[in-house]
């Protein structure tokens, strides 16, 4: 079962902001959630090859030759704030 | 009364000049004005693009180019990117989002001629199975509107439902197709992973994620289908397979075909009310000419479990990418770049949406892969192995799309817990990579419709399309329509 704490270490991790009042609610659905996945950890597994999709034989390589044309415009119309081609975000480094 | 033609017969219309594609697009065009507002199946309509296109349709026809779709108005869920079109993916993170591109899904459409009548509401991310995790509000069930329509593609549904569009793309990570096509009545297919690009589809689990077509009839999803399904190689697990010529193989019959019926499907969860039509349509199988045989999913019970782990862990990474820098909600106030990223998201994402990032993020962090992850997509394999086994002894395995009709609004959404597990005969056949589609069979408690799934081998959607053809032929379950939105002719 996640503590209080460790819902607000994964909260972090996820970069979501989550109010101290929410945090209990939000608790009980997280462990809710993890004792239906609870379920599946008993079961033995040995030996048997994880499955990560199911073309996983099937992925293909491509030519290393430039393929998109620039858009940049078109892409940096619909960001949120944007400078001389560049993508603002609050300072990070003084 | 345009809006009652499936899309075949529509195509023969517009083929012959019988009436141009304005016209078609008028129509549905005017069924959402008047009753969209009952359903809230649409988030988006534009009516001058609509009917642009239409005029470019026309043209297009007259010039003597024109092919099954061209003309055909169809509505697409809200996650597909489409140039110029504001796509939301149902999250108030997306809800300012005028894609600079087209997903491929689009561009065949587009290529075809097809019409964009409008965007449908979804759950949020597609996380969902009642369409109430929506920030554009929930969605209502054309048969009872105090019913969920299912989910999340639960506005593609209703608006086939209502017949405020003759059909609509959806997409099915672990039953967003088939779920809402069970509980609206209409049909829907899930097509092979990898059978139909993800490219421009914005994604949520990507080893899950597959679009596919709703209408209502087996002969409109397979020309649907047709323009759907295609190699792309922007799309990394597309398949480069040859489609079928799914149009041509409809009237194969049923003579001799092998239904599996898994013993699991049929248990205790099932309602009477649910059991009793998925039963009397296998036997209208049997009466058409095909056979019956038991088989078993011994591992189908752990399918809910290893899905919330597997889809929530991709999630998490997959949404990474909304960090209120390059596109989406950014929070008005912020200290520093990390507070902006943890207030952009706890804003911009909805509490479903959040649930799963959050148990993604836990399932994957240090310590506890090998345990959830891991675990999980070994267990996967042992699921995927129980279909090789069943397929050794049949063509296709049917059983229910759904263990219920569809629910009231606000049943579920105290205990998210009890939402997922209505999926359980959806969600095995996603984490296998399996076609499955439900088409309608029958009314249980209060009306409200139930589908009957049809799930096939790799890449055998010619066999389930024409088996369900074959159904169409002597039932006419996929004929009726909700009394409050209209009769359908043919």
């Amino acid at each position: 079962m996640l503590s209080h704490d460790e819902v607000l270490r994964i909260a972090r991790l996820a970069r979501i902001e989550v109010g101290e009042r929410d945090i209990e609610a939000l608790r009980a659905e997280l462990n809710g959630i993890l004792g239906l996945i609870d379920q599946m950890r008993s079961v033995d597994t040995t030996g048997i090859e994880p499955m990560s999709h199911p073309q996983a034989d099937a992925q293909r390589l491509r030519e290393d030759r430039v393929s998109e044309p620039d858009q940049r415009d078109r892409f940096q119309a619909i960001a949120p704030s944007v400078e001389d081609g560049l993508y603002l975000v609050p300072k990070v480094i003084d | 009364m345009i809006h009652t033609w499936s899309i075949a017969r529509l195509s023969r219309a517009l083929a012959g000049r019988e009436l141009s594609a304005v016209e078609a697009a008028r129509a549905w065009l005017d069924r959402i004005d008047r009753l969209n507002g009952r359903l809230n199946a649409f988030i988006t309509v534009d009516p001058a693009k609509t009917l642009s296109q239409a005029r470019e349709a026309d043209a297009r026809i007259a010039r003597g180019e024109g092919g099954a779709l061209t003309g055909v108005p169809i509505a697409h869920k809200d996650l597909f990117c489409a140039r110029g079109w504001l796509t939301t993916c149902g999250s108030k993170m997306l809800s300012g989002f005028v894609s600079p591109y087209d997903a491929h899904v689009i561009e065949q459409f587009d290529r075809a001629g097809a019409v964009i009548l409008g965007k449908t509401n979804m759950d949020e991310f597609a996380m969902g199975s009642s369409n109430e995790n929506s920030f554009f509000g929930a969605v209502k069930n054309p048969w009872d509107e105090r019913a969920v329509p299912g989910g999340s593609s639960g506005g593609s549904a209703a608006a086939v439902a209502a017949l405020l569009a003759p059909g609509a793309t959806g997409t099915d990570t672990g039953g967003s197709i088939r779920q809402p096509a069970s509980h609206t009545g209409v049909c829907g297919l899930r097509p092979t992973y990898g059978r139909v690009s993800r490219y421009g589809m914005v994604a949520f689990a990507s080893s899950l994620d597959q679009g596919g077509p709703l209408a209502r009839s087996a002969e409109d999803l397979a020309l649907m289908l047709a323009v759907m399904a295609g190699f792309d190689a922007r799309d990394s697990t597309c398949v480069d397979r040859p489609r079928e010529d799914y149009a041509g193989a409809l009237n194969r019959g049923v003579k001799g075909l092998r239904i599996g019926l898994p013993r699991e499907y049929f248990t205790a969860d099932l309602a009477s009310d649910v059991r009793a039509p998925i039963e009397a349509a296998i036997a209208a199988l049997r009466g058409a000419g095909a056979e019956v045989v038991e088989v078993s999913l011994p591992n189908q019970h752990l399918s809910v479990p290893v899905y919330y782990v597997l889809a929530p862990a991709e999630a998490s990474s997959n949404l990474s990418r909304y960090d209120g820098v390059r596109y989406g909600h950014r929070a008005a106030e912020y200290a520093d770049l990390n507070d902006m990223y943890a207030k952009s998201r706890a804003q911009g994402f909805g509490r479903e949406v959040k649930r799963r990032i959050m148990i993604g993020t836990y399932v994957l962090s240090h310590g506890y892969y090998d345990a959830y992850y891991l675990q999980a997509q070994r267990l996967r394999r042992l699921i995927a192995n129980d279909f090789t086994e069943a397929f050794k002894r049949c063509d296709l395995i049917m059983g229910p799309a759904s263990p219920t009709v569809a629910f009231d609004l606000g049943a579920h959404t105290k205990d998210p817990v009890q939402m997922y597990l209505d999926d359980l005969y959806t969600i095995p056949i996603n984490l296998a990579g399996l076609p499955g589609m439900s088409i309608p069979c029958g009314f249980g408690a209060g009306g409200r419709p139930v589908g009957l799934q049809i799930v096939g081998n790799y890449f055998d959607e010619a066999r389930m399309l024409s088996a369900a053809h074959a159904f169409q032929q002597v039932t006419d379950w996929h004929t009726k329509t909700p009394p409050a939105f209209g009769a359908v002719s043919r």
